[in-house]
Formats: C-alpha cells, sequence, structure tokens
C-alpha cells in the first residue's frame, strides 16, 4: 500500500532533479522545464497530504489547481521573455543574460 | 497492488525527469517532460484525485506542453546555440545543492517515519475525488482566491503578449 512517505519521497526526487536542471541547464527553455518539475512535484505533495492527512478537506486538490493555474501563467511570461531575447539579442543561452550586471 | 502501480509509475516519472535534464534537443526534453506530466496524473488518480488528475493531463500536459513546443518551433534554435555547459563547476554545484536537498527531505520524512507520522491509508469519504464538492469548495469558501487567480491569468496574459509582440510590424 503505498503511503504518505512514499509520496513524499517521490516528490522530493523530483524536486531535487528539477533544483539540479535548474542550475545545469544552460538553455532558457531547459530551465523553465526544470521549474515545471518543480512545481509538478509540490503538486504531488499537496495532492498527497490532502488524501492522508487530511480526507475531508478538499484543500490540498483546490490548491494543486491554483498551483497549475500559477504555473501556466509563469510559463506564458516566461517564454515570452526567451522570445523577446532571441529575438533581439539572439541567444538562448542564460549565462549570455548579463547586460543588468555591470 | 497499488504499491506497485506506485513503484511503476513513480520509476517511470523519475526516468523521465532525469530525460528532461539530460536530453540535449529542448523538443526532446518537451516530451519527456509531458511523459512525467502523464505519469504525475496517474499517481494522482492512485489516490483518488482524479479532478486534479485530469486538470493536469489537460491544461499541463496539452496546454502548457503545447506552448512549450511552439516557442521551440518558433526559435529554431540552432544547434550551436544549445552549448552543452563544459564548466564543471556548475554541474558540481548543481550536484551538491540537489543532494543536500534530497538529504534534507529525506532526514525529515525519515524522522516522521520513526515518530510514527500520520501516513497509513485512510478511506477517503466518497466526495473527496467529486467534482461537484470541489466545486462547491471553490466557488465558496476559496472564491476570493479563485477571483485573484483569474487576475494573475488576466495579467499574464497582457504581460505575454506586450513582452512577445514584434517590435517593427505591428507599429505601422
Amino acid at each position: 500500500m503505498a503511503t504518505l512517505d512514499h509520496y513524499l519521497i517521490l516528490s522530493a526526487i523530483l524536486f531535487c532533479i528539477g533544483i539540479f536542471g535548474l542550475l545545469t541547464r544552460r538553455n532558457a527553455i531547459g530551465v523553465l522545464m526544470s521549474i515545471e518539475l518543480m512545481f509538478n512535484s509540490a503538486n504531488i505533495n499537496f495532492i498527497a497530504f490532502s488524501k492522508f492527512i487530511t480526507p475531508e478537506a478538499l484543500t490540498g486538490q483546490i490548491f494543486a489547481v491554483f498551483v497549475i493555474t500559477v504555473a501556466a501563467a509563469e510559463a506564458a511570461v516566461g517564454l515570452a521573455i526567451v522570445v523577446l531575447m532571441y529575438r533581439n539579442f539572439d541567444i538562448v543561452n542564460v549565462d549570455n543574460i548579463n547586460f543588468m550586471k555591470w | 497492488m497499488q504499491l506497485a502501480i506506485f513503484t511503476i509509475f513513480s520509476i517511470m516519472c523519475i526516468a523521465g525527469a532525469i530525460l528532461v535534464i539530460t536530453l540535449r534537443s529542448p523538443v526532446s526534453s518537451a516530451i519527456a517532460l509531458v511523459f512525467v506530466m502523464c505519469t504525475i496524473a496517474g499517481l494522482f488518480a492512485l489516490i483518488g484525485g482524479l479532478f486534479v488528475a485530469a486538470i493536469q493531463v489537460i491544461v499541463y500536459a496539452g496546454a502548457v506542453m503545447v506552448l512549450f513546443l511552439f516557442v521551440i518551433m518558433l526559435l529554431n534554435i540552432k544547434d550551436e546555440l544549445i552549448q552543452r555547459d563544459e564548466k564543471k563547476l556548475t554541474r558540481i554545484l548543481g550536484g551538491v545543492l540537489g543532494a543536500a536537498f534530497l538529504l534534507e527531505i529525506g532526514f525529515f520524512v525519515r524522522k516522521g517515519l520513526t515518530s510514527g507520522s500520520p501516513g497509513l491509508f485512510m478511506p477517503a469519504p466518497n466526495e473527496f475525488s467529486s467534482i461537484e464538492s470541489i466545486s462547491t469548495s471553490i466557488f465558496t469558501k476559496y472564491l476570493f482566491a479563485f477571483e485573484v487567480t483569474s487576475i494573475l491569468l488576466l495579467v499574464a496574459i497582457v504581460g505575454a503578449i506586450m513582452l512577445a509582440r514584434g517590435k517593427g510590424r505591428t507599429e505601422t
């Protein structure tokens, strides 16, 4: 029987894969995909806690829906920024985006 | 039986996630991410979150990933632009930070295991996965958050259009 701990461990692994990808991918789209992975691990936590701790209060499921909405908005704005960067400066590599550094 | 299904789904999920961050081509990563979303939807369905599983497939695997693929096609990224980082340092730092997070979370999960967490399966009430109860809750108790979410989406739409709109072409 899958318990809460199984879900927590899975989401921890997924979150750490997301962090690793976020720090090592240099392609801006890859960075956004890693962020999506981390959103998903948070969602797994929401659903698992909702199911195993408070199965009668639906709060976790509703907040998972909100998280999905926020993730969609974040992806839209982030991809718009990537398109803008590519169009204006012809780069998608996040290491080269350092115009505001100095 | 449930544990077997959980194991299969989670192995597929982790394998897909590793593919997402290691594959070189953005299109392949995006396809792997769609796969991860679908397995996570299966995990949600396994513990009865049917509504969220459906939303996950429709919104995430459907809409968001299509947006990703659309942008990848739009950018037409050439191969020389996708360089794998040769910097060893970022890689080591990323690995250390990821492992530290994993150890930290694992420590607390383990602590919860030994101190008797309420992690055992309890039969959910019938309304756990019913759309009716979820929608009742959204439109009564969480109505304000729901409305704020709609404003957030509106702002995101306006921002995305303002950012990605072509400069020279639309001003004529």
